[in-house]
């Protein structure tokens, strides 16, 4: 049966591209615009999708109540993945336009990308190679190696024990970042073609 | 390793697409959800469709002979190209408030693309990119060489700024776009390369990625551009729809000089 999967829509971003996804993997994707909704849904799988600016994110994410209605189904132990600024939600401390409270579920601090050399603007928008410092991680293994689409300005520090995989832009920074069943990933998977797509059958499984 | 970028462009004109020349001469090509499908397929970096027609694409095109039934308006289109566009897409076209800018991201567009309004309602670029961060954020340039220098036109290149092309990207950059695509109007469905001068030059000005459009007619003027200019993608339109499976071919033959290719 096809996993039921939340994608968590607070008002800003392509929360289309999200579900186009999951419906193309064949997975039952239904959004959650409140907590009390996700609550209801009591789904299988949650996607935190994001584009936009983070302090607005976070802002809407807190007015629907959907601070409390993740951390909620997260720490009964529902699979969760974010996605670009969802991943970045979950550090402590986030900086774009000033200095915001995170969701804190990872410890870590989101800063704007300072790459060093030639050709190397920000935003980083494109392919770059994901390098997994576990390869063997169930939902991240069929791309290692691979390259996947970004388009950001700011990344993740966190402990190592907690980064999942790197890219190399001008410089090293985190690509995606994972605390027992939570997972996060910098680049958008449901652009990254045929690889975004076994991911993210690697996360519904 | 970071990728280089090679992308297609689809012009859009009421509904149907089209084929451009100078941005003048504009010749029907066909069904445009057909070839979004098409690019799909090929597994392209990522793909940029301007909608270049006057009015809003209210259109009905009532042909029976197309596999895909005929969209409507501006939206249809883009919610029914994104179902299976599982690769990056900007949307560029009469963008005049904020809410153009929200619609097409809500429906299915990564990056929003902006030409004129950095002309004529400047605001609207920063309260997009403050709102869907710089990174959705693309100001679209076209400019005509003018006495051996390059001015920003708007308008779909008729309406002269008075303006140098280096000049209106910082200012782009500034106000808040997050990447520039570059078209050289006088090549426009010329064929006869790029503007390698322009581009290169912009692509210094600014801290953003560049994308240089205009003038591709063969494989050999991509790698030229990724050669000798510092842009973070090279763009094209016509090559990609006349030429038998112009876009496989091209990354095949980029790759056998440029590591930094996908």
């Amino acid at each position: 049966m096809a996993p039921r999967v939340s994608v968590v829509s607070y008002g800003v971003g392509n929360i289309q591209s999200v579900l186009n996804a999951c419906r193309r993997i064949g997975a039952e994707a239904r959004q959650a615009t409140t907590g009390d909704e996700l609550a209801a849904q009591s789904p299988q799988r949650i996607i935190l999708p994001g584009v936009g600016a983070i302090g607005a994110a976070l802002a809407a994410l807190r007015e629907r109540g959907l601070e409390h209605g993740l951390a909620e189904r997260v720490d009964s132990g529902v699979p969760f993945l974010g996605i670009c600024v969802g991943m970045q939600m979950l550090a402590e401390t986030c900086e774009e336009f000033g200095e915001h409270r995170g969701l804190g579920w990872i410890p870590g601090h989101v800063g704007r990308l300072a790459p060093r050399g030639e050709r190397r603007p920000v935003p980083h928008i494109g392919w770059n190679t994901v390098e997994l410092t576990r390869p063997d991680d169930p939902v991240l293994r069929p791309i290692d190696g691979k390259d996947m689409y970004f388009v950001h300005s700011y990344a993740m520090s966190c402990p190592a024990e907690f980064a999942l995989a790197t890219t190399d832009y001008g410089g090293t920074f985190v690509s995606a970042v994972r605390r027992d069943h939570i997972v996060g990933v910098q680049f958008h998977p449901e652009k990254s073609s045929a690889l975004g797509d076994a991911l993210l059958r690697a996360f519904v499984a | 390793m970071y990728k280089r970028r090679l992308i297609p462009v689809l012009f859009l004109k009421d509904g149907w697409m089209v084929r451009s020349e100078r941005f003048e001469l504009h010749q029907f090509i066909g069904d445009p959800v057909t070839h979004v499908e098409r690019m799909v397929q090929w597994d392209v970096d990522e793909l940029i469709v301007l909608d270049i027609g006057a009015e809003q694409s209210t259109v009905q095109h009532d042909r029976s002979d197309y596999k895909n039934r005929p969209v409507r308006n501006l939206l249809e289109f883009i919610t029914k190209i994104a179902v299976d566009c599982c690769i990056p897409l900007t949307f560029g076209g009469r963008i005049a408030h904020v809410d153009d800018v929200a619609i097409r991201i809500a429906n299915g567009a990564d990056k929003v693309a902006m030409n004129t309004a950095l002309a004529e309602s400047p605001q609207i670029v920063t309260a997009a990119a403050e709102r869907f961060g710089s990174q959705a954020i693309v100001a679209s340039i076209d400019y005509r060489m003018t006495d051996n220098a390059p001015e920003v036109f708007v308008d779909r290149g008729r309406r002269a700024t008075g303006r140098s092309v280096v000049d209106w990207a910082r200012q782009a950059e500034r106000l808040g776009a997050g990447e520039i695509l570059l078209n050289a109007v006088d090549r426009d469905g010329a064929a006869r390369g790029y503007d390698l001068e322009t581009m290169d030059r912009v692509a210094d000005a600014v801290h953003i990625p560049v994308i240089a459009c205009g003038g591709a007619g063969h494989q050999r003027h991509f790698r030229e551009c990724f050669e000798k200019t510092r842009v973070s993608a090279v763009a094209a339109g016509n090559i990609f729809h006349f030429t038998e499976n112009a876009y496989p071919r091209a990354k095949t033959f980029l790759k056998q000089t440029l590591s930094d290719i996908r």
